[in-house]
């Protein structure tokens, strides 16, 4: 598969836009890496994008240093201008929103290659913006180590190269066309341009193989690299077929069973299709797209602005008494154009009010975990039993994540704080301890509680980003004013629900029902909230789920 | 130059188009809020938008593009210049679309000094920026959604005023920037803020066609562009040659079209209906309408063109309503349907 990125990439650059590499830095990475630069049309017009990397040496602009030091303006090209092969961007998931937009804009304005954004990011951190990932077509991620036989199957320089000159001649049909779209479309895909990425890498394929056509092999290898990673769902698998695997079946004969309508398309759709679920990622399967990962505000602790706090995100104009922190380059910068107006004189730089320059500083906010149990019942006590293993687990980690957790039940006529935000293991193991539970259930109530608690924490002074956990069947019972009657409870727990989603925060509902409850994920929807049916959790099972989606 | 991907060629997506094409006959609309996933062709529209508009003319040498017909609203240089009457000279170019980046600093956006003139002559001068380089024409803010709030509160500052004011590094230069802001966003990843979103005139939602046949229509038209944009694009000459001629015809029919009591009296019942907050949908949904009414060669404002637009000029401006949780666009629809009939 490596192999083949390698390949691809290096026939049709620009059409693919390039991969998010995610793998360790090591000997490993650097040889991949080799391995692409040596089959490009340009081997020695790859930049390197360092995270730490200045504006005008990415873009290109004024080089200020021998501007002032030749005392005639001097311009740079900018990395992005530069590169003929493609860049690579180290660290691209730390990577700054303006460096990322650069990219993003050189990419649009075809005046990138390619790009190879280096992810080193942990399983439980933010991944690659998203926006960028959509723009590249492939994502690998690789082993730590090299292993035996990685590469052999690389095709020479000289291949490549006639494949490139191939490429723009080898032949699209209407059906490939209609198979890669109708599984683009079964695997949950709402991206065009995942289905254009798979065409253009099936056409790269078949440069390869020297095809003037693409056939079923090429739109199989193309579909589980483009849009095996890309879905979101997994159709259920239908009884494989007798006679071929996705991988040697060979699109043209129509089987005796074939839809009569479209004759030879199912077949290849069906290639298609098989090819791309085989390589689905396993993560996918729980409905934790590596994708949708980090891409809510608020999911990770939210950025906010602070004085003196927080790491530097660039500088403003400002008093450096009242606005914060002098920023003495950007002071400097600002001064050194109007050094030869206002006369200074060699060796002195004159400063005025106006050149002040402050640091603009953010801080990343903790987060807190409001955990809301379903104490109803009589699945209660076990609900309760694992959600406790679950607040114990994520607290003993959050010693080093800086992260809080609350918990309140709801059962009988209103919900409960029993454990108000707090970072201490012991006293949650305390308040946990002989929760009792049976009664009805208050949805409701819960989600205001659940408001409630979520309104304090913004408004406290080490204000924390809150995470909403609910735990429950659905079966809303008790109405907000504590009388009984279905009706009213639902009706009131949608209304909370709105209120919810009206403030903003992220919200997951974990459906511990037996049977999945269609109220309970139209109330998640009305959240705002993301809804997982999670039927005998555990108390690890429910720890990973919120690590994947609330804490990454 | 790169051949950008022709607008006539854009598969579906009806409802955008249609706001793009209003908000370049009547830029007063108050620009476009697109909301939709990524890889819907939000840009590639926006993109497409200089080949199917009607070229504009500006006054030769002025760097912000005026109307050289325009009195109100010109630069300080080009009002110097007419009071000395000097001859105008004026040249024919293409309606600026102008893409401001996420990471754009906001020297980039509002101008500033123009540092390589500063530094070899010692002069003070005015370099301007992305809003100049819009001015008359659209500035497109992909993501809007997660563009710094500073840059925000600064494009609805001079979207609202329609000039510029530059008052930094002892620079002090006021031109004119009016512009049609184009937004696109993915409200999954961070929601607008509502003085943002009010902002917009008109908001669309684009979805990925659940037709497998439409998309795959999609597909092989941009496999052919990508294949041979020159060819792709000529196939379609026609077409935005076309639609531009429409556009032209009824920038100039706009101001006869007329509205009569009964079309703002529908507008109106269709406000209430919906409870909108404001005034500021109402006047968006008849100029809407008054635009559709132009293209459509129609001479007045008729309940079809209110029909047309009514969900992009009031989608946005709904309160939220405890008794009703269908989604904004339902809520329109509905009400559409009520006061004007199916």
């Amino acid at each position: 598969m490596n192999d083949a990125v390698i390949a691809l990439l290096a026939i049709d650059p620009r059409g693919l836009g390039g991969v998010v590499l995610r793998a360790a830095p090591g000997e490993a990475r650097d040889a991949w890496l080799d391995k692409l630069r040596g089959l490009s049309a340009a081997p020695d017009g790859w930049r390197r994008v360092p995270a730490h990397v200045a504006e005008d040496r990415l873009t290109g602009g004024l080089d200020l240093a021998a501007t002032l030091a030749s005392g005639r303006p001097v311009q740079t090209t900018g990395l992005l201008r530069e590169a003929a092969g493609g860049v690579v961007l180290a660290m691209a998931e730390r990577a700054a929103t303006w460096v990322v937009a650069s990219v993003i804009a050189a990419i649009d304005d075809d005046a990138l290659p390619a790009v190879v954004a280096l992810d080193e990011s942990a399983d439980d951190e933010p991944p690659v913006a998203a926006a960028l990932a959509e723009r590249l077509a492939f994502r690998v991620t690789m082993p730590p180590s090299l292993r035996a036989g990685e590469f052999d199957s690389l095709p020479s320089a000289a291949i490549v190269r006639a494949a490139r000159d191939r490429l723009a001649h080898v032949q699209v049909d209407a059906a490939s066309a209609v198979a890669v779209c109708s599984a683009a479309e079964a695997l949950g895909i709402r991206s065009a341009r995942a289905e254009i990425f798979t065409l253009r890498a099936a056409r790269a394929a078949a440069a390869l193989r020297a095809c003037a056509c693409v056939e079923a092999e090429d739109l199989a290898l193309a579909a589980a690299l483009v849009l095996a990673p890309r879905a979101t769902r997994v159709p259920m698998a239908e009884p494989p077929p007798e006679q071929a695997t996705a991988q040697t079946a060979s699109p043209e004969p129509p089987n005796a069973e074939a839809d009569e309508a479209a004759p030879g398309e199912r077949p290849l759709a069906d290639v298609v299709l098989e090819s791309a679920r085989a390589a689905v990622p396993d993560d996918v399967l729980h409905g934790l797209d590596a994708s949708a990962r980090g891409a809510h505000a608020g999911r990770r602790g939210a950025v906010q602005p602070t004085r003196d706090h927080g790491h530097r995100v660039g500088a403003r104009k400002g008093d450096p008494r009242r606005d914060g922190r002098l920023d003495l380059l950007e002071t400097i910068r600002s001064a050194a154009p109007w050094q030869r107006l206002r006369g200074a004189t060699r060796g002195r730089i004159a400063i005025r009010t106006d050149d002040f320059r402050v640091q603009r500083r953010v801080r990343r906010t903790g987060t807190t975990l409001l955990f809301l149990v379903d104490a109803s019942g009589s699945a209660a006590m076990h609900r309760l039993a694992e959600a406790k293993g679950a607040v114990e687990l994520l607290l003993a980690e959050s010693y080093v994540r800086r992260d809080r957790v609350a918990l309140g039940a709801f059962r009988g006529a209103a919900a409960e704080l029993l454990l108000p935000p707090t970072r201490s293991l012991a006293r949650a193991r305390r308040a946990l301890a002989g929760l009792p539970g049976g009664g009805g259930t208050p949805l409701a109530s819960a989600l205001d509680l659940g408001l409630e608690l979520a309104v304090q924490l913004g408004r406290s002074h080490d204000a924390s980003t809150p995470v909403l956990v609910v735990l429950t069947d659905g079966r809303a019972n008790i109405a907000r004013d504590g009388t009984p009657g279905r009706e009213q409870a639902e009706l009131d727990a949608r209304a909370s629900a709105r209120r919810w989603r009206a403030n903003g925060h992220m919200a997951l509902v974990l459906d511990t029902g037996r049977r999945p409850s269609a109220f309970l994920e139209e109330l998640a929807m009305a959240m705002g909230a993301r809804y997982l049916p999670l039927p005998a959790a555990t108390a690890h099972e429910m720890r990973g789920v919120i690590r994947a989606t609330a804490l990454s | 130059m790169r051949i950008a991907y022709p607008f006539s060629a854009i598969v579906g997506q009806d409802e955008m188009k249609h706001a793009l094409l209003v908000a370049a006959i009547d830029p007063g609309v108050g620009g476009v809020m697109i909301f939709g996933d990524r890889g819907t062709g939000k840009s590639t529209a926006v993109r497409a938008l200089p080949g199917v508009l009607p070229a504009m003319r500006v006054t030769r040498g002025c760097r912000y593009g005026c109307d050289p017909a325009a009195n109100g609203s010109r630069c300080e240089e080009c009002r110097r210049r007419s009071d000395d009457g000097a001859a105008v000279r004026h040249d024919r170019i293409a309606v600026p679309v102008v893409n401001l980046p996420l990471g754009a600093t906001e020297d980039r956006v509002v101008g500033a000094l123009d540092l390589e003139r500063a530094l070899s002559k010692g002069e003070k001068h005015f370099e301007p920026g992305l809003l100049a380089k819009a001015n008359r024409g659209f500035l497109y803010v992909d993501e809007v959604n997660l563009l710094e709030d500073h840059l925000v509160d600064l494009l609805l500052d001079v979207a609202a005023s329609g000039e510029n004011l530059v008052e930094r590094e002892g620079l002090s230069v006021r031109h004119p920037a009016r512009f049609v802001l184009v937004g696109s966003g993915n409200p999954e990843e961070g929601e607008l803020r509502p003085q943002l979103l009010d902002r917009f005139g008109l908001s669309v939602e684009v979805t990925t066609p659940s037709d497998v046949a439409e998309r795959v229509e999609v597909v092989r038209r941009r496999d052919a562009f990508d294949r041979d944009p020159a060819a792709f694009a000529a196939r379609f000459r026609d077409d935005d040659d076309a639609l531009r001629r429409k556009l032209a015809r009824a920038i100039a029919r706009l101001d006869a079209v007329t509205v009569s009591d009964e079309a703002l009296a529908l507008a109106s019942t269709l406000c209430v209906a919906l409870g909108t907050d404001g005034l500021r949908g109402e006047l968006t949904l008849i100029r809407a309408a008054r635009a559709t009414a132009a293209l459509d060669g129609a001479r007045a404002v008729g309940a079809a063109q209110l029909r047309r637009v009514a969900t992009s000029a009031l989608r946005h401006r709904l309160r939220r309503s405890p008794l009703d949780e269908s989604s904004a666009t339902a809520r329109v629809t509905r009400a559409v349907a009520e006061v004007l009939g199916a």
